[in-house]
């Protein structure tokens, strides 16, 4: 069991580090001059560009810089921002949890609509039920989330005014930043309409998100109950007379979980992708606007440090669903 | 007794049926999916409108008519029936936009898929032949792009390229690479340990021989189901790479820049967005009802 | 499945409705259009981060007026000026307060010192303060005040003294600029002695209307108004700035209340804004140009006849109603016209192909040549849209034979490609800072600023004498008359297509009170009320 972690760990390592590499690359290769964005039509002199990059390091040979970067990164020193001056990863770390929250909440509607749609289908296989639950997940899957984002928001914030605009909370209230989730925060601060505010702000973003995992889930769910719906022990199960939804929920479902929750692991980068998109549409204060926009504007420490990070993120994530998987599915620790 | 006879050669068919060839044999599960029959005729309609663009479009994808701005659709109030679908800011035909546009998402579908297919094949087979080291490097790579939220290394890659509708499409082949990768490498060395493979390599085959007469005929199945698959992501990134302005650069009718470029009207005509989008979707739809549809009809494990 | 999603959306909707209505605090919402970069303004330009600091934290010592480009007393009550133009003294206002934050409370009203700090951290390298956070005072030394001030006496407690090494006439305008708010030296010393100097900068107090309370970096700022404010307490309880950088959506939350007041509409949503009977759209003429920059020092440009060709061969009225969708003015000065000194009687170039190829011809080019335009990657309120400006121009010259090619680069190597003079032509534009034709003249167009922020690369040294005159008095009248005298030099010598000043929209909710455009761009919230 170990042996199968360690195995995992040890391959974690030349990943990280290429991925420092190339993050670190990337960036430098993008053209743009950063001392220029931030002048705009002004300008400065060619004296004082020279000063401000030799104050930002640039004018040092490649290797030296990646060597700063790389001894930075190991004591958790991602630079500082060239705008905004502050330190990389405190910016991440205060966008972070509204990214997490809308990530979540996605998944909880993707894993809510996407599990039982699923489910049915499996169980009403070849109806009417069965072919409408499939056509509606892959068009959800084929869904240009943008497009979704916008069209939703036109419907029902703009034209009925179900929902708000944009925003994580009505600006009325005023919500101390105590964890950084608002759903926490609003209630916490005891406000009378706080939460409700927050929930009312995250119905939208949340269904944009949560539709490619949606559709996801629901396919994964189907086929995985169908494939355990026609194993022997089910067969007996039924033959035993076992009620047809106790068949379904204690013994087939267990089961099935097990390639979904897989399945959801892996969503993880998905939902990191899709939240640049669905950010930017809802002006949602996360990390994929923040790193968006930083490339626009060439803030090389943000975007090899936020990107760094993200792309940490899945690796644990991955790393996390693989233990589990092994731990569950003893045939896959042995193999390899 | 004549009789009999001719009845029993009629009913030998019944009785004996003759094999189905792998052709038709792939035709009859296909056909049988309703849902990628459909993909499959949408997909002939987007590629006759791609191809036929000039005769199909009404009007040219860049007039701009100055005297027709922002028209509605021809069957809403105020529309004209020489602009179906409509005009956008500047008066030009939506609806001929979109038809020029099929094709160049179907152009950039069609480079990406290659490009990626075939860079992927190569480090796959090459990874799975060889193992060891080169295996090793290569699936660490593969590991680090998997690593990172596609949208992102794509939008890194067209920033450094230049935001183009070429770059565009190199930068998606690039990062739809892994899939390709892995996929071909899991089959290679699936098929390595076979014994024809054995066999052919005792007579003498050289290793170029095995891998590309032997081996890769035998991983095409998944790498065609991949590759339609491959071809409605490549729509989708196409598009949002379009709206986020690093794809096509204007006037080219590209779909989802056409939707980027109309946002600011988003209040005032509802159909310069809503049309694009729709156009996404369903040509998007169609890939993966399709590529569905024949992950079922060559994939034998579901064959029953 | 769908039915009970839209049950429970509306539910938590009506939630949501009764828990708002129950706070109706005098709040005004400004739906800004970006983040603040940080919140000292003398490290930044964008105006963004003015709105969220100077205009509505911060003093200078004088001010614009609100509504104008004229300066009226603010800290400072009144000065004088010596006979030579060298020595300016500065009588400070009394009984002034600072604001006060989570870890400092201030024990002392406003006075010289705190004058003398915020000048001395930007221009003198010697000063503890001068590289925290990064240290670069883009403005200070943009402006020129790091050489210009020789030294700044205390004269007493309040009254200062800033000697200059020139004389420079705009140097009061200057001192009303952003990068001039006065800082506390009181908080600068606690956090100082404290170790961590940086806070100055991202906590800082004022002595402006508002005092901010809380940033949620990308989403929110949120002030409360400053009861001790020397100028009486604002109107408004409490200001928040909703950022929302997509101006669709922005529009979206004015219509459904979510905002009071909000910056730099779609030109295409002002029809409709102009009918919303719940809309107020304000309008003022911006005070910026837009223009078309030839490089005179590359062939063939180096010909007056051939920018003169070109310019007759440019047709601005079809850029008006295409790029700027008629919220704009066709350019004939490099000077809004809002501006003093503007030279109403200065002829246009009238569009005239059939004139333009003749001169053409006359200039050795009968059948025209090859150049390119270079266009902006980024929008500017002087050019919405450069890439389909510079169409519209390449359309233009081809009717004269000129083959244009468009060129973009990255807004960043664009400005500093176009800086070293790589191009034939280059659109680009220019905000004021102050309300001086000098921060407009001299700076885009004086010869000091060749290779610098004068993209035509142009010297021309009539032009230049005017200005440097012009500089050097402070009577206004005079100045005046070198400066309408230097925009007919220029108008003859066309180093630039002079194309528009565009209109600023700003829409507000009908229910906001009292808000004034800025002429310079800013957005001020002191004398709003709801």
């Amino acid at each position: 069991m170990f042996q199968f972690i360690f195995r995992r760990l040890s391959l974690v390592i030349p990943t990280f580090i290429g991925i420092t590499l190339l993050t670190f690359t990337l960036i430098r290769l993008i053209p743009g001059d950063p001392i220029e964005v931030m002048a705009g039509e002004r300008g400065v002199s060619a004296e004082r560009h020279a000063e401000l990059s030799a104050q930002l390091g640039f004018d040092q040979p490649l290797y030296v810089q990646y060597f700063h970067y790389v001894t930075g990164v190991l004591q958790g020193d991602l630079g500082n921002s060239l705008i905004t001056r502050e330190p990389v990863m405190k910016e991440f770390l205060t966008l972070f949890p509204a990214t997490i929250e809308l990530a979540v909440c996605a998944a909880i509607f993707a894993i809510l609509i996407g599990l039982p749609a699923g489910i049915f289908a499996a169980v009403k296989r070849g109806t009417v039920i069965d072919h409408s639950v499939m056509t509606f997940s892959l068009t959800g899957y084929s869904m240009p989330i943008f497009w979704w984002a916008l069209l939703l928001m036109l419907v029902f914030s703009v034209n009925l005014g179900w929902t708000p605009v944009s925003g994580r909370i009505d600006v009325v209230y005023w919500i101390d930043d105590v964890t950084g989730f608002m759903l926490i925060d609003s209630l916490l601060s005891g406000e009378e309409g706080a939460f409700s505010s927050a929930v009312s702000h995250l119905i939208l973003p949340s269904i944009v998100l949560g539709t490619i995992p949606m559709a996801v889930i629901a396919r994964m769910t189907r086929s995985s109950m169908l494939e355990v719906l026609s194993e022997d022990y089910i067969r007996t199960a039924r033959a035993k007379g076992i009620a047809p939804w106790r068949v379904i929920v204690i013994h087939a479902l267990r089961n099935a979980l097990i390639p979904v929750i897989t399945v959801i692991g892996l969503q993880v980068g998905i939902l990191l992708s899709g939240a640049i998109l669905t950010e930017t549409v809802f002006a949602w204060p996360g990390i994929g606007k923040w790193l968006i926009e930083s490339i626009g504007r060439r803030d090389y420490p943000v975007v090899q440090g936020g990107i760094l990070i993200v792309a940490c993120i899945i690796i644990v994530v991955n790393l996390l669903v693989d233990i589990t998987y092994g731990i569950v599915n003893p045939r896959i620790r042995h193999s390899r | 007794m004549t009789t009999s006879t001719k009845t029993s050669t009629t009913d030998a068919p019944l009785t004996a049926p003759v094999p189905m060839t792998p052709m038709q044999e792939f035709w009859h599960y296909f056909s049988s999916n309703k849902g990628a029959v459909a993909g499959l005729v949408v997909i002939a309609i987007i590629c006759f409108m791609a191809v036929f663009a000039n005769f199909v479009a009404p009007h040219s994808p860049s007039d701009q008519y100055r005297d027709a701005l922002l028209l509605p659709p021809a069957w809403l109030e105020g529309g004209n029936w020489s602009f179906v679908l409509g005009t956008d800011d500047v008066g030009r035909d939506i609806l001929s936009r979109l038809i020029y546009g099929s094709r160049l998402s179907i152009a950039v579908g069609i480079v990406a898929v290659t490009a990626s297919l075939v860079m992927g094949i190569l480090l796959g087979l090459i990874a799975g032949y060889f193992k060891g080291v080169i295996d090793t490097a290569i699936m660490r790579i593969v590991d680090i792009m998997l690593a990172m939220p596609s949208l992102l290394l794509a939008i890194a890659i067209v920033a450094i390229l230049g935001p183009s509708i070429v770059n565009a499409a190199l930068a998606i082949s690039i990062v739809s690479l892994p899939h390709y990768v892995r996929l071909t490498r899991a089959a290679t060395m699936a098929e390595m340990s076979r014994d024809y493979v054995t066999s052919s390599r005792v007579i003498g085959a050289s290793p170029l021989r095995l891998m590309f007469i032997c081996i890769l005929p035998n991983c095409l199945a998944p790498l065609i189901v991949q590759a339609t698959l491959g071809f409605s992501s490549a729509i989708l990134d196409m598009a949002a790479l379009g709206f986020l302005g690093l794809g096509a650069q204007p006037p080219t009718p590209e779909w989802g820049s056409m939707l980027a470029d109309a946002l600011q009207f988003v209040q005032r005509a509802w159909w310069v967005v809503t049309f694009p989008g729709l156009m996404i979707l369903i040509t998007v739809l169609a890939f993966n009802l399709m590529g569905d549809g024949l992950r079922d009809a060559l994939d034998p494990k579901l064959k029953q | 499945m769908k039915k009970g999603l839209a049950k429970l959306t509306l539910a938590l909707m009506a939630a949501g409705a009764i828990g708002t209505s129950a706070h109706a605090a005098s709040t005004l919402v400004y739906c800004s259009e970006g983040s603040p970069e940080g919140f000292n303004p003398a490290f930044y330009t964008a105006g963004t981060t003015f709105d969220a600091t100077s205009k509505n934290m911060f003093n200078r010592l004088v001010e614009f007026k609100l509504g104008t480009t004229e300066t009226e007393p603010g800290l400072a009550t009144s000065y004088d000026v010596s006979s030579d133009g060298l020595e300016y003294t500065f009588h400070l206002r009394k009984g002034v307060k600072f604001h006060s934050s989570k870890d400092f409370k201030p024990t002392r009203d406003f006075n010289a010192d705190d004058v003398i700090f915020t000048f001395d951290r930007q221009g003198n390298k010697e000063n503890p303060y001068h590289t925290v956070s990064g240290g670069s005072y883009e403005y200070f030394t943009g402006m020129g005040m790091d050489t210009l001030i020789k030294k700044i006496e205390k004269i007493d407690d309040y009254t200062v003294k800033f000697v200059l090494t020139k004389p420079e006439a705009p140097f009061i305008a200057n001192l009303a600029m952003d990068f001039a708010s006065i800082f506390s030296k009181e908080q600068a010393d606690a956090y100082m002695k404290a170790g961590t100097p940086e806070k100055l900068d991202i906590d800082p107090v004022g002595t402006g209307p508002f005092q901010k309370v809380q940033y949620q970096k990308d989403s929110l700022i949120r002030y409360t108004a400053f009861k001790d404010y020397w100028k009486g307490k604002a109107k408004i309880d409490r200001l928040v700035f909703s950022i929302t950088p997509d101006a669709s959506v922005r529009y979206a939350k004015l219509k459904a209340g979510e905002c009071d007041v909000m910056p730099y509409p779609n030109p295409a949503d002002l029809k409709q804004m102009e009918a919303d009977p719940n809309i107020n759209l304000m309008s003022q003429e911006g005070l910026n140009v837009g223009y078309l920059a030839f490089n005179t020092q590359k062939k063939p440009f180096t010909d007056v006849r051939v920018r003169q060709a070109l310019s007759l061969a440019t047709d601005k009225s079809a850029i008006i109603d295409a790029v700027f969708q008629g919220a704009g003015k066709a350019a004939k000065n490099p000077i809004p016209p809002t501006m003093w000194s503007y030279n109403k009687n200065v002829v246009d170039y009238a569009y005239d192909p059939v004139k333009a190829k003749k001169l053409l011809a006359e200039a050795g080019y009968p059948d025209g040549f090859s150049t390119n335009i270079w266009a902006m990657p980024v929008q500017r309120p002087y050019n919405p849209n450069a890439r389909r400006m510079a169409e519209i121009m390449q359309e233009d010259w081809s009717k004269i034979g000129v083959k244009a090619e468009i060129v973009s680069y990255e807004w960043g190597e664009y400005l500093n490609r176009s800086k070293k003079g790589e191009h034939d032509t280059v659109l680009l534009g220019w905000t004021g800072d102050n309300g001086d034709p000098d921060n407009f003249l001299y700076v885009l167009l004086g010869c000091d600023a060749v290779g610098g922020s004068n993209r035509a690369q142009w010297c021309n040294e009539e032009f230049n004498n005017l200005l440097l005159k012009a500089k050097q008095t402070s009577d206004k009248a005079e100045r005046t008359k070198d400066y309408e005298e230097a925009q007919v030099v220029f108008k003859r010598e066309a180093p630039w297509i002079t194309i528009a000043h565009s209109v600023v929209y700003e829409p507000i909710r009908k229910e906001v009170k009292g808000y004034k455009i800025d002429p310079l761009g800013g957005h001020y919230f002191y004398n709003v009320s709801k």
